[in-house]
């Protein structure tokens, strides 16, 4: 198909997990110069097909070739010698050594008396200038900006001289203005001769970047198409295995004030993470929050679900104060939907049953004497994973083993029964619910919340995704450095405002003042 | 008041103070650097206070049996080493709990200790002794400091000259960035194609020999005789000072001085007699440790894969 010579050839691979095919028979090539898209949805087998081609897992069978020479399995070492570069979706770096320390880290010899860091400073120097990455080599990565991390990432793969690039959910954590940067950075590489396998389930941007599509669905290549003769309802389809309809935002009533923050300030660790925040959430509307990570959001969502205090201001939940307490949000009818599911969202090694019933396990419904109620609360499980249509192998199973779109229907489930099977919460503090889930997950979980809006739930979104957040939010203000600003219908925006607004600068200032 | 300042002030002027205070640190010196470097890797090896014990007494042993001190010196860094070794198979490569392994191999190598001691000298009423390393009364004419470092043994200053080599592998080498890495993401290290197990396991053996010459120098130094109780809780001490010193081997160096200062100090209020129970003074280092502890540790950056074992192709 096509002309150029190919950089990379995989040959059947075949990769069981247990009762589980995560690959199954995909064979693959990847011209020179080309940048071959590959689309699925989360559990599709993608990030499973890079990791056996970066040598993290064996494949049971199959095999792989690299500028004709064949890669011995599981081998990372082997992967980058051979030239292949890998860009993790979360970063592999170490955030407390310097961004030259993540750099050079197994490019010498361990028994050498000292590193030549003077020496390999100017070649990551001279590698940044040649395409364009701009990059402080003595920053700690932690103190580093996400856009600015990937760059690191993208440039420790240059700096081994790496011919072929993989790119693992590349934009997922990006603003507008990031991800734009990242294409050019892309074209630069491709005009450079390098080729690129860029992992997304976001169609506009695989539609953008790549020459070909491949798309994976249930570990097996379903199609393999030249971008140019496709399309995003065509790619879509392939993608879920069945159109998706994506949900309708209708006109709601606008009820009394629900939630109300005036003059809202929080510190940690001795530093002031909010700042005189002003917002109000009425019943029946969703707000939506945009911001580049790391401006306040997480500290807002904590505040709101009762783990931060506030050092000043006002806050109060239809119109009483709300103290720093998680269970007694939940008791007034908060539901949270965190922004880590792993971490703060489930426990991972507990049983499905144990977490559904996790907020609410003081409560008479769950727990008598001391003793957890396990036939009520297995009742009430099975009643959630029904509703909200959880897949898993049984309530029993470790949470840890459900893909995240499950994971996260559990936790919706979970805050949405805040109030029993039929009330709807109060308020709904969502911070970046759809993160990392595919097309058909996020349709869910947004109709979820267009739902108890409807039914007079307040939703405050908070989201790096720009396109959801215009997608289902009433009203929008933007977060920057622990600053709220005015929170204005999403029809008054336009995209380029929220982009300047998250960078800092204040639109116009006739809206402001 | 004004009088216990001024024989407080006159201690610290000593010479005595001094000489006691490098002495009790030397021991804390390399454990700390031992802890250190393991805890660099990510790994905690609470195995210290046994390699200790077990150091001391087989460094001791072979001195006793007729070999150098410098040969009892390697003896007991051999014998940390396979401590360590033991350790790292626990830990590493079959992922056991570090706490508990850490623990069980403090009791196994006390223990052992005990045991080869007693069937070793089976009736004994005063503990053999040797001939210890002998201090190093050439550097008396050193103008200020001569003193002070005549009263100390090779031991003593070899320590102290290895918290700079050991700052050096661990800041400037590849194997010692290779080390932190281990320490801080080890899933990022293997995509840099480093072997994780394999630097962590080095990191446990070589930072569990320092621990047993820290047992050693006890022996060797200190005194001359092997007790069962000599090591008593030093390695927890270093295990603590690793936190005051927010892993780095500089800090490393002031914690174990400072509390081997405390230490001296209130040996000396002991000796003076005061009017307060002599228990009071021994709590003084331990308590004061603490509250430095308190100080410095609320600041320290901890590896941030301290303590997770690495399995490798895990999700």
């Amino acid at each position: 198909m096509t002309q150029t010579p190919s950089a990379l050839r995989l040959a059947r691979i075949t990769k069981r997990f247990g009762a589980l095919t995560a690959n199954d028979d995909i064979s693959l090539e990847l011209g020179s110069g080309e940048v071959l898209a590959l689309l699925g949805e989360n559990g599709a087998g993608k990030s499973t097909l890079v990791s056996i081609l970066f040598g993290h897992y064996v494949a049971d069978a199959g095999s792989i070739e690299v500028f004709g020479q064949p890669l011995p399995p599981g081998d990372p070492r082997a992967a980058l010698a051979a030239g292949i570069g890998m860009v993790h979706q979360h970063f592999a770096l170490a955030d407390n050594l310097s961004v030259l320390d993540n750099i050079l880290l197994g490019t010498e010899a361990l028994w050498l008396p000292f590193s030549r860091r003077r020496a390999a400073r100017d070649r990551l120097l001279a590698t940044a200038r040649r395409f364009g990455l701009s990059v402080d080599a003595e920053a700690r990565v932690g103190t580093l900006s996400v856009g600015e991390r990937q760059r690191v990432e993208i440039l420790k793969a240059l700096y081994r001289g790496a011919r072929i690039l993989i790119l693992d959910e590349p934009t997922a954590v990006l603003t507008p203005q990031e991800s734009e940067s990242l294409f050019a950075t892309l074209a630069q590489l491709v005009a450079e001769g390098l080729s690129i396998i860029f992992i997304s389930h976001k169609l506009d941007e695989v539609l953008r970047v790549s020459q070909r599509v491949a798309v994976l669905r249930a570990g097996r290549l379903i199609a393999l198409r030249e971008t140019r003769d496709t399309h995003k309802a065509e790619l879509a389809e392939l993608m879920v295995g069945r159109s998706v309809s994506l949900p309708q935002r209708e006109p709601r009533e606008r009820g009394p004030r629900v939630l109300h923050l005036q003059g809202v300030s929080a510190t940690r660790g001795g530093r002031r993470v909010l700042d005189a925040l002003d917002l109000d959430v009425h019943a029946g509307e969703i707000v939506g929050i945009a911001g580049v990570s790391g401006n306040g959001q997480l500290a807002l969502a904590e505040l709101l679900s009762g783990t931060l205090a506030h050092s000043a201001g006002t806050l109060t939940l239809d119109d009483q104060a709300l103290r720093a307490d998680p269970r007694d949000r939940v008791a007034r009818g908060v539901a949270r939907i965190p922004e880590d599911r792993h971490a703060e969202g489930i426990v991972g090694d507990l049983p499905v049953w144990e977490n559904a019933i996790s907020e609410r396990l003081h409560t008479p419904a769950f727990s008598r004497w001391g003793f957890v109620r396990q036939r009520a609360a297995r009742a009430f499980a099975r009643k959630l994973v029904a509703r909200f249509d959880v897949r898993l192998p049984g309530i029993d199973s470790p949470t840890r083993v459900l893909s995240g779109g499950n994971m996260q229907k559990l936790i919706l489930g979970r805050a949405l029964c805040v109030r029993g099977d039929a009330g709807t919460p109060r308020f709904i503090i969502a911070n970046q619910p759809t993160w990392g889930l595919d097309i058909g997950a996020v349709a869910y979980v947004h109709r979820c919340l267009l739902d108890a809006a409807r039914q007079g739930a307040a939703v405050l979104l908070i989201s790096e995704d720009l396109e959801e957040l215009f997608a289902i939010s009433d009203r929008i203000a933007v977060m920057f450095k622990g600053r709220l600003g005015p929170a204005r219908d999403a029809a008054a925006w336009t995209l380029a405002d929220v982009g300047l607004a998250m960078a800092g600068t204040p639109h116009g200032g006739q809206h402001a003042a | 008041m004004m009088d216990f300042l001024s024989s407080l002030g006159d201690m610290i002027a000593s010479v005595p103070f001094w000489v006691a205070t490098l002495r009790i640190a030397t021991p804390l010196i390399l454990g700390t650097l031992g802890v250190l470097i393991c805890e660099r890797a990510g790994v905690l090896n609470l195995g210290i206070e046994g390699i200790m014990v077990a150091g001391a007494f087989t460094g001791w042993l072979a001195v006793y049996h007729g070999a150098g001190l410098w040969t009892g010196l390697a003896v007991a860094a051999l014998t940390g080493a396979l401590c360590g070794a033991l350790h790292a198979l626990l830990t590493v490569w079959l992922t056991v709990s570090q706490h508990v392994a850490g623990l069980g191999i403090t009791m196994l190598a006390t223990s052992l200790a005990s045991f080869a001691y007693r069937v070793s000298f089976p009736q004994v009423s005063t503990p053999p002794t040797i001939q210890p390393f002998a201090p190093l009364a050439a550097l008396q004419g050193i103008p200020l400091i001569g003193p002070v470092l005549a009263e100390q043994t090779a031991l003593t200053l070899g320590a102290i000259a290895l918290v700079p080599l050991a700052a050096w592998f661990i800041y400037r080498t590849p194997a010692g960035l290779a080390l932190r890495m281990a320490g801080e993401n080890p899933a990022a290290a293997e995509g840099q194609g480093l072997d994780v197990l394999r630097v962590r396991g080095a990191a446990i053996v070589g930072g569990s020999a320092l621990m047993g010459m820290a047992g050693a120098f006890l022996t060797l130094s200190a005194f001359n005789a092997f007790f069962m109780n000599m090591v008593n809780g030093r390695g927890w001490i270093c295990v603590a000072l690793v936190v005051f010193a927010s892993w780095r081997p500089g800090k490393a160096l002031l914690g174990a001085l400072l509390f081997a200062a405390f230490d001296a100090a209130q040996l000396r209020l002991q000796q003076d007699g005061g009017a307060l129970p002599y228990q009071l003074y021994l709590m003084l280092p331990y308590v004061l440790s603490i509250l430095a502890l308190i100080v410095m540790a609320r600041r320290a950056a901890y590896p941030q894969a301290l303590m997770k074992p690495y399995r490798k192709g895990e999700r």
